[in-house]
């Protein structure tokens, strides 16, 4: 393992920095992701890149490992200027990087997985050794022979961890970690980042949990709608103060609804056991759940544990066999399609904004008609009700304030917190009395988020039964009055969110817990 | 040298409308290439290909009766193709609707009907080319419902069965008699023949289908929520869910519309043209209609006007062979060209091209 | 009826001669697949390949230059293919029936002027003693070279496939082009390559048919062999040993129609052509019975790319 001349492991001292960028801009036809960004990593620092969505902060490092080309700029090794063609050129110099969505092969073996980024010299049947001998070294736990469909998120992270470490890498880059891992597996990933950074490596840490950040990172980097707006060191710096660095002015505070009245029981789930119509799909399993008029109930779970398929079931895309097994206003729905369940007044809005919630190459007005079209108004006698469906698509791009270009565009037109705020709204303006959300605020700018997290607590203050799905904690305790956790497809029994602390939640996240009922 | 594509930002109808048939362009211009090489001048081949068959009235009628099968199919097709099924057996389609509906012209020859009159028999004949249509479209269409068979695979394979069978037909059981055994069939009665439009024309009442059939689709993609739901189910299959649409129930009706539509096209030329069953009743029609779906973007007025520039393509090949002495196979070679360029063109319209020096990637 | 172990031979031997061509395009077709490529222009390449491999053989009195010929020309119609596919990220199921088109059409034009010619058929192995051995000598050690070759392409492919680092590579592309990409694997060129590949086989089994199955040209000579050795990469779970397997399978029954009309069994020959047809259907209702939810294709497999830079 290279041992690099670091002093006090601080970066400070007169070595020129490992790796740098300046004035680096990065163009896609108009839209300008990076301008002219300056940054500096030194060897033997944790350095945060910080950023909301939307900021540049992906694009960034993916010129950083060879992925894309830069429009304008010079990137500098040790201080000479040096091109990066491929992924190919920017790991032969010693950098790594593991992706946010992972850059695996499910049908495919660890040890395959891993050969493909080992220098062409080196032999097939090597491999799985040099994988024992780097999982041994670092405590991770993999077999090479096992397919990676089988694994779990945390462990497929660590498959991308050893491929880069096996490679011995300089300057590693995360990009977004801990977004997949409960906090205990967090927690195992900070050590492993701790004893990297002593052995002399720079780390490149992009994340938007400032708690993180305060935690593990000497200096930040901040990005703002593609340039560089500051820098600091975290530790100095107060969540609110980085968040504000961030955001560039002061964060709408989202109002709670204040105290009010839990009516009836309105979407009850009851022993729900139903099977993945996906390949590598999670089974639900015995799902039990009931959210009164009022109450935001939150399901919190790592990515890959059922969420997907839990929405489909309440949603009714997927339909299960009993029809008792889902209640909507104590209506029988559970064998009854998505149809059906809309005309009881149910939303549902799915994690996929462009491709599922909406059909990107479709307009606005014809994305109102598509969930809008069964519970009436839109349609008469099989023909579409053009007028109707545009007046309603103008209602909600005013009430929620959906920036777009042209009276009618297609939906990939929209940015992500633009285009979020219009599926979601398309419900919320119906008044529904059951929503049903998957990952509200998902890759969405913070003013976008906060709208979106308003208008639900408006919405429950009037009395509706609302249910999000999230993998973000900090969002669920800020708006949720009780919140379960899914794993493997078993929903835990519902804690409320004032009394429940992270940890209590993070434990039922990896499968542990004192109230879990099942024995493992 | 490597080729990167970049997403143009808006949409252009202009640009949508000439990519065809700056595609027409280009494909005619190899289509004269090639002429040379083979010896003749491209543009007396370009005249007699193009120009000559729309200045006579008799050979702008053998358009008509050519285009309107072509179109009919490839209407049908644009159901199936914009919701990304792949029906390439429409040529078996055709022959089954043809055979179905035949069958009763052959049952009904020489007056055997006289005691309640024959204006039922057209009708009844349409209508049974529909059926024998849509039933053997059902074939590939189940299959890939319930057991997720390929599409493409399957609807191929049945032309093949097709085309023997009606061969086994034509040879056996519903051979003529008296015909000196030619592998032929009884000719049908005028009751059971399409009438022509026009004194000593070629122009039948079935070509009339095809407009019918164009305004009618182009009402049913725009406005209505059927229309809709194909257009979904082809570009966003999960979107398509989320709407509540049943992705089954829809490809079951694109494949009964266009079995429907090729099994019509096909007893409209059995009745309308021929007059009789042969062992081959279609030059490669659901084939070519292919190609007119695509040159026509999958929209049914585009199909109108590509099935009309490939009916000329035809008549105008037939007229080159006996002329120029062109091979008919040039003709063939020159529709592949021209579905590439039509595919090429299409992308084109939708991104820009930038070529980098470098290797591929 | 008597078996003769002489006709059982002869049976034999015309079973693994009508599996050669599949084989050979089934073998080349489910390397591009597996590289994500859905290929359906090999019946164009196939009969464009017999037409010209005839028609170069015939004028150069060479089957070699009339198999390299062959092979050339499903190469040159693979790689307009590719730059619909690959250059311009075109829909892969209609560029593919674009190619079959063209490849039919421009088969009959180069064949127009060979129809109705002959020439030596592609030369036999001949070992003195073991060719002349009884049932198994004319099988096993009297085939013509096509048919060693289509074996050991089969073998070669099967053992580089997932034993070599290019093969892996291949493999990973055809899972997920997007991770590749990521990577740094050049996806495109490996496509490329792989379509090429699978063109180039389609044409060497196309000559196959015009130099050594028969040997003449005519028009459409292929019958839909290029779409029924599709299918049997989907019947060989994107395998070549059971690519092996699916190609014996459709070679017996292409020989029952012989087998019938020689023995007298009044069955109408129509029927027994339609016999292949039939059966690929089958085949493939089978298939998906047991893999209904598609498991064993490559995942990636139909989707166009288009990488960022």
């Amino acid at each position: 393992m290279a041992q690099l001349n670091a002093s006090a492991g601080q970066g400070a001292g007169a070595l020129p920095p490992l790796l740098a960028v300046r004035g680096i801009t990065k163009r896609f036809g108009a839209f300008t992701a990076n301008d002219h960004i300056d940054l500096d990593l030194l060897a033997g620092e944790v350095h945060a890149l910080l950023g909301e969505n939307g900021a540049g902060k992906s694009t960034l490092v993916k010129m950083l490992y060879g992925i894309l080309a830069p429009s304008e700029g010079e990137i500098l090794w040790q201080g000479a200027p040096i091109q990066l063609p491929n992924p190919n050129a920017a790991r032969a110099l010693g950098v790594g990087m593991v992706f946010q969505h992972f850059s695996l092969f499910e049908n495919l073996t660890v040890a395959e997985n891993i050969a493909l980024v080992m220098p062409p010299a080196d032999r097939l049947d090597e491999v799985p050794a040099k994988i024992a001998e780097i999982s041994r070294a670092y405590g991770m736990g993999l077999e090479p022979s096992r397919p990676v469909w089988t694994l779990s998120a945390g462990e497929r992270q660590r498959i991308e961890i050893a491929r880069c470490l096996l490679q011995d890498p300089k300057v590693l880059i995360l990009d977004e970690p801990t977004s997949v891992l409960t906090p205990q597996e967090a927690e195992k990933l900070f050590e492993t980042l701790e004893r990297l950074k002593g052995e002399g490596r720079a780390l490149l840490y992009i994340s938007h949990h400032l708690e993180e950040v305060r935690r593990l990172c000497d200096r930040a980097t901040i990005l703002r709608l593609g340039k560089r707006v500051g820098a600091c060191n975290p530790r100095a710096e107060t969540p609110r103060s980085l968040a504000a660095l961030m955001v560039g002015s002061e964060i709408k505070e989202v109002r709670p609804a204040g105290a009010h009245e839990l009516g009836e029981e309105r979407l009850i789930v009851a022993n729900l056991s139903l099977a993945s119509p996906e390949l590598h799909g999670v089974a639900l399993k015995n799902v039990s759940a009931a959210v009164k008029g009022g109450e935001i109930f939150g399901v919190a779970g790592v990515a890959g544990n059922g969420q997907s398929e839990l929405f489909a079931a309440l949603s009714g895309e997927t339909l299960a066999d009993d029809p008792q097994a889902i209640l909507i206003d104590g209506q029988p729905v559970g064998s009854r399609g998505i149809g059906e369940r809309r005309t009881l007044d149910a939303g549902f809005v799915p994690e996929e904004r462009n491709g599922h919630a909406a059909a990107p190459d479709f307009t606005l007005s014809d994305n109102i008609v598509l969930s809008g079209h069964a519970s009436g108004g839109l349609t008469r006698g099989g023909f579409i009700n053009a007028a109707a469906a545009k007046e309603m698509a103008q209602k909600v791009i005013t009430a929620f304030d959906v920036r777009k270009a042209g009276p009618d565009p297609l939906a990939r037109t929209l940015s992500g917190g633009n285009l979020q705020k219009f599926v979601v709204g398309r419900e919320i303006v119906r008044q529904p009395s059951v929503l049903v959300i998957n990952q509200p605020t998902w890759g969405v700018d913070v003013a976008a988020a906060a709208t979106i997290r308003q208008a639900l607590l408006d919405l429950c203050a009037k009395g509706a039964a609302v249910l999000i799905i999230s993998q973000d904690l900090d969002e669920l305790f800020e708006i949720c009055d009780r919140i379960a956790v899914i794993h493997t497809g078993e929903l835990s029994p519902a804690l409320p969110a004032r009394n429940t602390t992270r940890e209590e939640i993070g434990l039922l996240m990896a499968g542990m817990g004192a109230e879990s009922t099942h024995a493992h | 040298m490597r080729i990167d594509l970049e997403a143009r930002p808006a949409r252009s109808t202009l640009r949508e409308i000439l990519s065809p048939v700056a595609a027409l362009l280009v494909a005619i211009l190899i289509g004269g290439v090639v002429v040379a090489i083979m010896g003749r001048s491209p543009l007396t081949a370009f005249q007699v290909y193009f120009v000559d068959p729309l200045s006579q009235f008799y050979s702008l009628q053998a358009i008509a009766v050519k285009a309107s099968p072509l179109i009919l199919i490839a209407v049908g097709l644009a159901f199936c193709y914009r919701a990304n099924l792949w029906n390439i057996g429409a040529e078996g389609q055709f022959i089954a609707g043809g055979a179905l509906g035949g069958w009763l012209g052959l049952l009904t020859h020489d007056g055997a009907y006289q005691a309640i009159g024959g204006w039922w028999i057209l009708p009844a004949m349409m209508i049974l080319g529909v059926v024998g249509g849509i039933l053997y479209a059902m074939i590939p269409a189940m299959l890939r419902v319930w057991l997720n068979v390929s599409e493409i695979l399957t609807s191929l394979m049945l032309v093949y069965v097709a085309q023997l069978g009606l061969d086994w037909l034509v040879r056996g059981p519903w051979k003529d008699p008296q015909g000196f055994n030619f592998p032929v069939t009884v000719n049908f009665d005028p009751e059971a023949s399409l009438p022509i439009l026009f004194e000593g024309g070629t122009l039948h009442l079935g070509t009339l289908f095809a407009p019918v059939a164009v305004i009618i689709a182009a009402i049913v993609f725009s406005k209505t929520i059927f229309g809709f739901e194909v257009r979904l189910v082809g570009s966003s299959p999960k979107a398509a869910r989320f709407g509540g649409f049943d992705d089954k129930r829809i490809a079951l009706a694109a494949f009964a519309i266009s079995g429907g539509l090729a099994g019509l096209a096909g007893v409209a030329e059995v009745s309308g043209k021929i007059g009789q069953v042969l062992t081959t009743i279609s030059p490669g029609y659901g084939f070519s209609a292919i190609i007119v779906a695509f040159l026509g973007r999958l929209s049914p007025v585009g199909i109108f006007i590509g099935g009309l520039v490939l009916a000329v393509t035809f008549v105008g090949g037939e007229d080159a062979q006996i002329a120029l002495q062109l091979p008919g196979d040039l003709t063939l070679a020159f529709q592949g060209v021209l579905l590439i360029c039509v595919l090429a063109a299409d992308v084109l319209s939708h991104y820009r091209l930038r070529l980098r020096l470098g290797a591929v990637s | 009826m008597s078996f003769d172990p002489q006709q059982i031979q002869d049976v034999l031997v015309i079973v693994v001669t009508a599996a050669t061509p599949l084989l050979i395009a089934a073998v080349g077709e489910l390397v591009s697949e597996r590289a994500g490529v859905l290929n359906l222009g090999v019946e164009g390449m196939m009969i464009v390949g017999a037409a010209t491999g005839f028609a170069a053989a015939y004028l150069t009195d060479s089957t070699m230059l009339g198999v390299i010929a062959g092979i050339l020309a499903g190469a040159v119609l693979a790689s307009i293919f590719a730059f619909l596919t690959l250059g311009l990220a075109a829909n892969q199921v209609a560029s593919g029936l674009a190619l079959t088109i063209l490849g039919r059409g421009v088969a009959n034009l180069i064949g127009s002027s060979f129809v109705g010619l002959k020439r030596t058929p592609a030369p036999h192995l001949y070992i003195p003693g073991l060719s002349d051995l009884p049932m198994v000598g004319k099988l096993i050690f009297g085939q013509d070279f096509f048919v060693y070759f289509a074996l050991l392409l089969t073998g070669a492919v099967a053992y580089w496939l997932m034993r070599t680092r290019s093969g892996l590579t291949l493999r990973a592309v055809g899972d997920n082009h997007s991770s590749g990409h990521s990577l740094g694997v050049p996806v495109r060129r490996i496509r490329l390559l792989a379509v090429l590949f699978g063109g180039g086989c389609a044409g060497l089994a196309g000559s196959y048919l015009s130099l050594a199955y028969t040997p003449f040209w005519s028009p459409d000579m292929t019958a839909g062999r290029g779409w029924i050795a599709l299918a049997l990469v989907v019947f060989a779970s994107w395998k070549p040993w059971r690519a092996l397997a699916g190609a014996l399978l459709f070679g017996g029954v292409s020989v029952l129609q012989l087998v019938f009309q020689t023995w007298g069994v009044p069955i109408a020959p129509q029927f027994l052509a339609a016999l292949p047809y039939l059966t690929t259907i089958a085949v493939l209702v089978v298939l998906s019975i047991r893999d209904i939810r598609g498991a064993a294709a490559p995942a990636s497999l139909g989707i166009p790319f288009i990488p960022d830079r």
